[in-house]
């Protein structure tokens, strides 16, 4: 679960780690006035949940208020689309606003979890402001780690070789060392999977600030930590994908118009897959998942088939625990509440197969029962294209 | 012979008395499984579905030996759970559960080690040796005693390449679930090393998916080893955007890490037989071991 940089440095502030000073606001009226309160260069930056901002234009220095609020005018209400973000782009309803810090050096600082060797890793790299990967491609030996495991934490002798190597001086390096070992005892602590300073600016005042905090939390560590769990921010989530979490179904919506809805996320992925590899653009991902109830099942078929984007269907069920009889009767009930006008394919197999086939032709609706893998897939991409 | 787990294993179920520990244990029984006992603190000295119930693992251990633990104990239990199951001197741990925090799973793993345990999963369907023994929650019926290894990091999408193989003609030897999560037990490689050296397996097929770098690892193993039988390998994902988890904690393609065009190409230059189209996983192995049977 990735929060906002503003949520990341309310946090940071928290553990005594120094951040810019700044105040967010919603209204370009408010970006006006606390750009006059901070009655200095300030920087705008809008909050959305992807990098990149400052390539796209997310990241505006404003020199006195009335540039801010015509910058925050620019900002806000509008989708920013990022490299990152793809086509959708990302609404932005707040906008971060800090007095600009006179930078003396840029450096990068993250700790993250390292599962190829996996372990807990501090990262620190000699040249903030690029992405971690383009520094360790243009220059990995600008770039130090120090590995290290949950409980044992990180030693100050790893803390001190990152300090030495990022060549900080003696009263910075005491500090940087003092932050690390903040950091990392709070990225333990709170189930973090990432936590990105970049960059950690050395100002002309010699003191070390946040200017960016980038935070992504563990989703399985979620439920022992409410009080994090409650940062989420869920508004960018499409209206099905709402609806689909209320009944733990895992949705996901991508740009192709034919809809998938199947058992199982590798499967899932794998129906995707099939479509585009027989010319169709699938909608979405769509998992309803082992334990699915019929009428989880049935509001799966609802959510799917009532998207403006989706126009025919591929149902592809494998049951094993998860029954087909019983998705088909969950189908059957919510077709009967919509009234599909779009083409659906449905292929099922395993358990209670010859139930479900009975079940849906019995039904009298529309569906194409096939019950080959790929036939049901060639299928479903011919009909998209009708 | 299948690997891990055979006819002779003796099973022991974690979180047994649970509703999904119960409907599986009997599924596995019937299978002919020799579950033995079950662990659920607090139930000890009970019986359930006909096997004794124990308060912890090393009871367990002294009255009934159990050589293989199967895990169904909530998430934020589990790893504990696997953890007690090692220091029991359980050789081999089946983690079912999904939803373990990152973290936990690092610990777990770092005390596997000091203990010599191996750990299959978690969020795995399980292991099964078709036609001696099941481990787990797949369907056993799709099954059939056979010569084709599987290692997989689905659930579903293991069963369909399962049934592809069988409807063909073709068993399996042993099916492993190594499970979607980021951080797992045994990986591709430590498998793929396993059905080397076990005579009943004569092709392996691999079935991965977005995120992490096992697959690249078990193609550099590939080559490295000068593999000695066929693999074929299939990688779920090809249309996943970046940055996005599908499903399985394990499934995100970060940055320049994980997407399926890279684990595809670094198994191909690995002499892997790349499956395209996942209705074609049974074919494809049919048509490596005709082309084996051929060359021989």
């Amino acid at each position: 679960m990735l929060i906002h940089e503003y949520q990341a440095k309310t946090l940071l502030e928290e553990l005594g780690i120094n951040i810019p000073e700044g105040h967010l606001a919603e209204t370009p009226a408010r970006a006006g006035q606390i750009a006059r309160k901070l009655a200095e260069n300030v920087i705008l930056k809008a909050q959305i949940l992807s990098g990149g901002r400052g390539k796209a234009g997310g990241i505006v220095l404003a020199k006195n208020p009335e540039e801010a609020e015509a910058a925050a005018r620019r900002l806000l209400g509008k989708k920013l689309i990022t490299a990152q973000t793809g086509n959708r782009g990302l609404a932005v309803t707040k906008i971060l606003i800090e007095k600009a810090l006179e930078i003396k050096r840029e450096i990068y600082l993250g700790l993250a979890v390292d599962r190829k060797n996996e372990r807990l890793v501090a990262i620190a790299g000699k040249q903030g402001g690029l992405e971690i990967e383009e520094l360790s491609r243009l220059h990995p030996e600008h770039i130090k780690k120090e590995y290290f495991l949950p409980d044992e934490g990180l030693k100050p002798f790893q803390a001190r070789k990152l300090a030495y190597f990022l060549e900080l001086g003696d009263l910075t390096s005491k500090l940087f060392i003092e932050y690390l070992k903040k950091l990392s005892l709070f990225f333990v602590a709170s189930d973090l999977k990432l936590l990105e300073i970049n960059p950690l600016v050395l100002t002309a005042e010699d003191e070390l600030v946040a200017a960016d905090a980038k935070m992504d939390f563990d989703d399985c560590g979620l439920s022992r930590h409410p009080e994090i769990a409650t940062l989420e921010d869920l508004s960018d989530e499409s209206e099905q994908e709402k609806e689909a979490r209320k009944y733990k179904l895992n949705y996901l919506k991508i740009s192709g118009h034919l809809g998938c809805l199947v058992n199982g996320a590798g499967l899932a992925m794998a129906t995707m897959d099939i479509i585009k590899y027989f010319g169709g653009e699938p909608a979405n991902f769509l998992d309803i998942g082992g334990g699915v109830t019929e009428e989880a099942a049935s509001k799966a078929f609802e959510i799917l088939i009532e998207d403006p984007q989706v126009t025919s269907a591929l149902i592809n069920i494998f049951g094993g625990i998860v029954r087909c009889d019983l998705v088909a009767k969950g189908i059957v009930a919510s077709a009967r509440k919509v009234s599909p006008k779009k083409p659906v394919v449905v292929r099922m197999e395993g358990t209670n197969v010859a139930e479900g086939k009975k079940i849906l032709e019995e039904s009298g609706l529309p569906f194409h029962f096939v019950n080959n893998f790929e036939e049901a897939a060639r299928l479903a991409v011919a009909l998209s294209r009708t | 012979m299948s690997i891990l787990l055979d006819e002779n294993s003796r099973v022991l179920v974690q979180g047994i008395t649970g509703k999904q520990a119960s409907f599986h244990t009997q599924r596995m029984l019937e299978y002919g499984t020799k579950v033995v006992a079950g662990v659920t603190p607090g139930k000890g000295g009970q019986q359930h579905l006909g096997l004794p119930v124990f308060n912890t693992v090393e009871q367990a251990v002294k009255a009934e030996a159990p050589d293989v633990s199967s895990i169904f104990v909530p998430p934020l239990a589990a790893a504990e759970a696997v953890m007690e199951a090692a220091s029991a001197g359980i050789k081999l741990i089946v983690c079912i559960t999904e939803g373990i925090p990152v973290l936990d799973m690092l610990r777990a793993k770092k005390f596997l080690k000091e203990k010599g345990s191996l750990l299959v999963g978690p969020n795995t369907p399980g292991i099964i040796s078709p036609g001696k023994s099941k481990v787990g929650i797949m369907p056993a019926h799709i099954h059939q005693p056979g010569s084709v290894g599987i290692i997989s990091r689905s659930g579903t999408l293991t069963y369909e390449a399962v049934y592809q193989l069988t409807s063909l003609g073709l068993g399996q030897s042993t099916a492993v679930g190594i499970g979607g999560d980021p951080i797992v037990g045994l990986k591709f490689v430590d498998l793929l090393e396993l059905f080397k050296n076990d005579p009943q397996t004569e092709a392996v097929v691999l079935i991965g998916e977005i995120g992490g770098t096992a697959e690249e690892e078990a193609a550099e193993y590939i080559k490295q080893s000068n593999y000695p039988k066929p693999v074929a390998a299939y990688v779920a994902g090809l249309t996943a955007p970046p940055g996005k988890r599908l499903g399985h904690a394990g499934a995100i393609i970060e940055g320049r890490l994980g997407s399926a065009t890279d684990k595809l190409q670094r198994l191909q230059e690995s002499g892997v037989q790349i499956i395209h189209n996942p209705a074609r996983i049974g074919r494809t192995i049919k048509e490596v071991l005709s082309n084996l049977s051929q060359h021989l």
